[in-house]
């Protein structure tokens, strides 16, 4: 499984027999950047290697790679107008990916956050209606929670189904996520719909009082700023709490999570279950700050572009940021690229095929390279020390 | 005063230097004064709706002094409003196509009031006096084609089933379904027609899988309304029934097996929009239209089209060219056996009530 490449924890300064002299702080601190730089180069490197062997593609094309560049920058990071667009499309992609993201910290590759968002969207609109009247500081956050709920409730199903059933997880998730796109249509189509809305069926709109704005002084709405909340609550959580070390531990090795005593099915379900609900927030987004309403238009592809975010952050919820914020400017740039090189649509689809697979071949790179390694780092303070006694 | 002259030649510098780097943008831009844009929800090579809209794209680029610049796979969300943004501000574009139904509601209308000066148009029949003015719709009447499709598949079938895929359940599909029946009802009254939803616009398996349902059911001549009809024309043809085809020719897909096709022909519409905009004014804000405007035409026939069939659907498509021609027209009566329009009433192609359309007509087997 992808989370569990994590490089093991190594002991830092490992006791060196006789020597009961602690390396000095600055060696120590040496060590540590060593480590921590090799999880940024290596995605780094690969991001790069990506490009390279899409600018062959690119030559094979007969179009200029050094254009494309251009382009992207154009498009997706050199002014105000491309940042802010980048930075929405990042926005839902901060919520889909954390839905793959944090089930992987348990081993689990859960790829169904499609239908978690879809669902999410419904939820949000149809809490919405008999929420009607309601002060919005009030009911918007209902909204939201609703939308959390089933998207928790969806996911979660899938960490149960994995937990006390042993059904394969990705599978499970992608299954549910057709069964979440199906049910919302029947709601749209049934239930929920606006007899108003003829050849686009639409659940009743929420209400202008309940629309959600943009963030102050930008064209993008909160759904981004809520998103870096939620990135960074799951990074604490993960990284920074017992709960997300028993994950980790649950992750890496089962069985010895185990025989300690872990409680293995519900951190699963758990974190299952906090993905859906991240994912379904994208949903609410997508209902309470753009469309208005639930329909079919929900269904765009966040929770699959959502997945290749997640694995090139390599499932660290503060890697999501900047990917997501990458794969922005990208698709950003795409129709910037389709217009003015004349390339298909399919192009970016290649570029970030092509970085998914270069990333996930890295994965073997981790502890190859012994510039990363603290080892280097401990052998240096030895050296260092040995030179000291000797002087 | 040295270092004065010098910064005033930095100056001449930089504004030549500033200068040179616009005159390529300058001169491509008074070159090409109208640059239209075009949205796609789709690939625009998809056999179907966008490829139809991506050919009346196409036969804009042929007029002097336009630039089309055109984006595919735009999804309906902030999206596609981004795309608007950056056609208007990096290309220049005035006059912008927004062809997917979902585009319209908020995104085109926000958009529309961002950009007073930009001409919105967007594929369907949304547009209301309520709505910008610098917005508006236009559709065709396919309808029509689709009776037209009922007919030559009537006479080329033997089982007298007919086999329809359909997206969802909306009205413009409904009155797809409803035509094709009535058509081959007109040349034989003991023929149904199955239908099929698969409930998304573009839904492959679905779509192959009730292809095959259909024809396994006995169905002989299957026609379809989906996004790109590419996957049911193919999959027919490999079963080695014979289709109907919708939104653009699929002659190339089915070879001997198609018989001929309702498609849509968005160049006349689009190129009149150009002209008015050359002219200097703004297009209309609610255009529609059928056979007769030059807004649906038919496939050529196939080579399994019987003369008689081929007669028979000329002398029904002359009709259609007068205009006013009714498909809906009483006695009729809808699949559940309630009356929907008594003996002597009859809806043009024109008629309100076809955009609320919400029954299958009798002959129609499935349920909406």
């Amino acid at each position: 499984m992808a989370a569990d490449t994590t490089a093991p924890a190594l002991p830092l300064a490992e006791p060196v027999p006789g020597a009961p002299n602690r390396p000095p702080a600055a060696l120590q601190a040496r060590a540590w950047l060593a480590r921590r730089a090799e999880v940024v180069a290596i995605p780094v490197g690969a991001v790069v290697a990506g490009f390279g062997l899409f600018s062959l593609f690119l030559l094979v094309l007969g179009k200029s790679p050094v254009d494309f560049v251009n382009l992207v920058w154009r498009g997706g990071f050199g002014s105000p107008f491309a940042l802010q667009n980048s930075l929405q499309r990042a926005a839902p992609l901060l919520f889909a990916a954390l839905c793959v993201a944090l089930p992987a910290r348990l081993g689990l590759v859960v790829i169904g956050g499609e239908g978690a968002i879809v669902l999410g969207g419904v939820a949000a609109a149809a809490a919405a209606q008999p929420l009607q009247g309601w002060p919005a500081t009030l009911a918007v956050p209902l909204m939201a929670l609703a939308a959390a709920g089933a998207g928790a409730l969806w996911i979660g199903a899938v960490g149960a189904l994995r937990a006390y059933r042993g059904v394969n997880e990705t599978i499970a998730s992608l299954l549910m996520s057709y069964i979440a796109i199906a049910l919302s249509n029947h709601l749209i189509e049934g239930v929920l719909r606006d007899p108003g809305s003829l050849n686009k069926p639409s659940t009743w709109p929420i209400g202008e009082a309940f629309a959600v704005g943009p963030l102050p002084g930008l064209d993008v709405h909160w759904g981004l700023g809520v998103g870096a909340i939620v990135c960074l609550a799951a990074y604490l959580l993960t990284e920074r709490t017992t709960t997300g070390f028993a994950a980790r531990i649950a992750g890496g090795n089962v069985r010895a999570a185990q025989i300690q005593g872990l409680p293995v099915g519900r951190l699963v379900v758990g974190f299952t279950a906090l993905g859906g609900a991240c994912a379904a927030l994208a949903g609410f987004f997508e209902v309470a700050a753009v469309h208005g309403n639930a329909n079919a238009s929900l269904n765009a592809g966040f929770g699959y572009t959502g997945i290749l975010v997640a694995f090139l952050a390599r499932h660290n919820p503060l890697g999501i940021m900047p990917v997501a914020f990458l794969l922005g400017g990208i698709e950003a740039s795409s129709g910037l690229i389709q217009r003015r090189m004349q390339l298909p649509d399919a192009t970016v689809l290649v570029l970030e095929g092509l970085l998914f697979l270069v990333v996930l071949l890295s994965e073997t790179l981790y502890g190859r390279f012994k510039i990363f390694s603290p080892h280097l780092w401990a052998e240096k303070r030895e050296t260092s020390n040995g030179a000291a006694a000797a002087a | 005063m040295a270092a004065h002259s010098l910064s005033r030649r930095h100056l001449l510098v930089g504004t030549s230097a500033v200068a040179l780097g616009s005159l390529p943008f300058a001169r491509a831009r008074a070159a090409s004064p109208l640059t239209v844009g075009f949205i796609y929800v789709g690939p625009k090579d998809d056999y179907g709706y966008n490829q139809a809209h991506a050919q009346g794209a196409a036969a804009l680029k042929a007029i002097p002094g336009v630039q089309v610049v055109e984006e595919e796979n735009v999804r309906e969300t902030t999206d596609v409003q981004k795309t608007m943004e950056s056609m208007i501000n990096l290309d220049g574009a005035s006059l912008i196509f927004p062809t997917s139904f979902g585009y319209f509601d908020p995104h085109m209308l926000i958009e529309c009031k961002k950009n007073p000066k930009v001409q919105f148009r967007h594929c369907g029949g949304l547009w209301t006096e309520a709505n910008p003015k610098n917005a508006g719709s236009y559709f065709g009447y396919i309808a029509q084609g689709q009776y037209l499709n009922g007919i030559v598949a009537a006479h080329a079938s033997k089982s007298k089933k007919l086999g329809f895929v359909a997206a969802k359940p909306i009205p413009q599909v409904l009155n797809n379904v409803n035509g094709f029946l009535l058509g081959a009802r007109s040349v034989d009254p003991s023929i149904t027609v199955q239908v099929i939803f698969t409930g998304e616009w573009s839904l492959a398996v679905k779509e192959a899988e009730a292809t095959n349902a259909l024809i396994d059911g006995g169905a002989d001549v299957i026609t379809c309304h989906v996004d790109s009809p590419k996957v049911v024309v193919e999959t027919a043809a490999r079963r080695g029934a014979f289709v109907c085809g919708y939104h653009a020719d699929q002659s190339a897909l089915a070879k001997g097996k198609y018989l001929t096709g309702a498609e849509w022909n968005w160049a006349s519409i689009y190129k009149n929009f150009v002209a008015d905009m050359q002219a200097g004014k703004a297009p209309p804000n609610f255009v529609r239209g059928g056979l007769p405007d030059g807004f649906v035409k038919m496939s050529a026939y196939g080579p399994a089209v019987s003369d008689a069939a081929r007669a028979n659907a000329d002398a029904v498509k002359a009709e259609m060219m007068k205009g006013g021609f009714a498909i809906i027209k009483g006695p009729l009566k809808d699949n559940k056996g309630n009356e929907i329009a008594g003996s002597g009433k009859a809806f043009a192609e024109n008629a309100i009530e076809l955009e609320k359309t919400n029954y299958l007509v009798e002959g129609v087997k499935g349920s909406a």
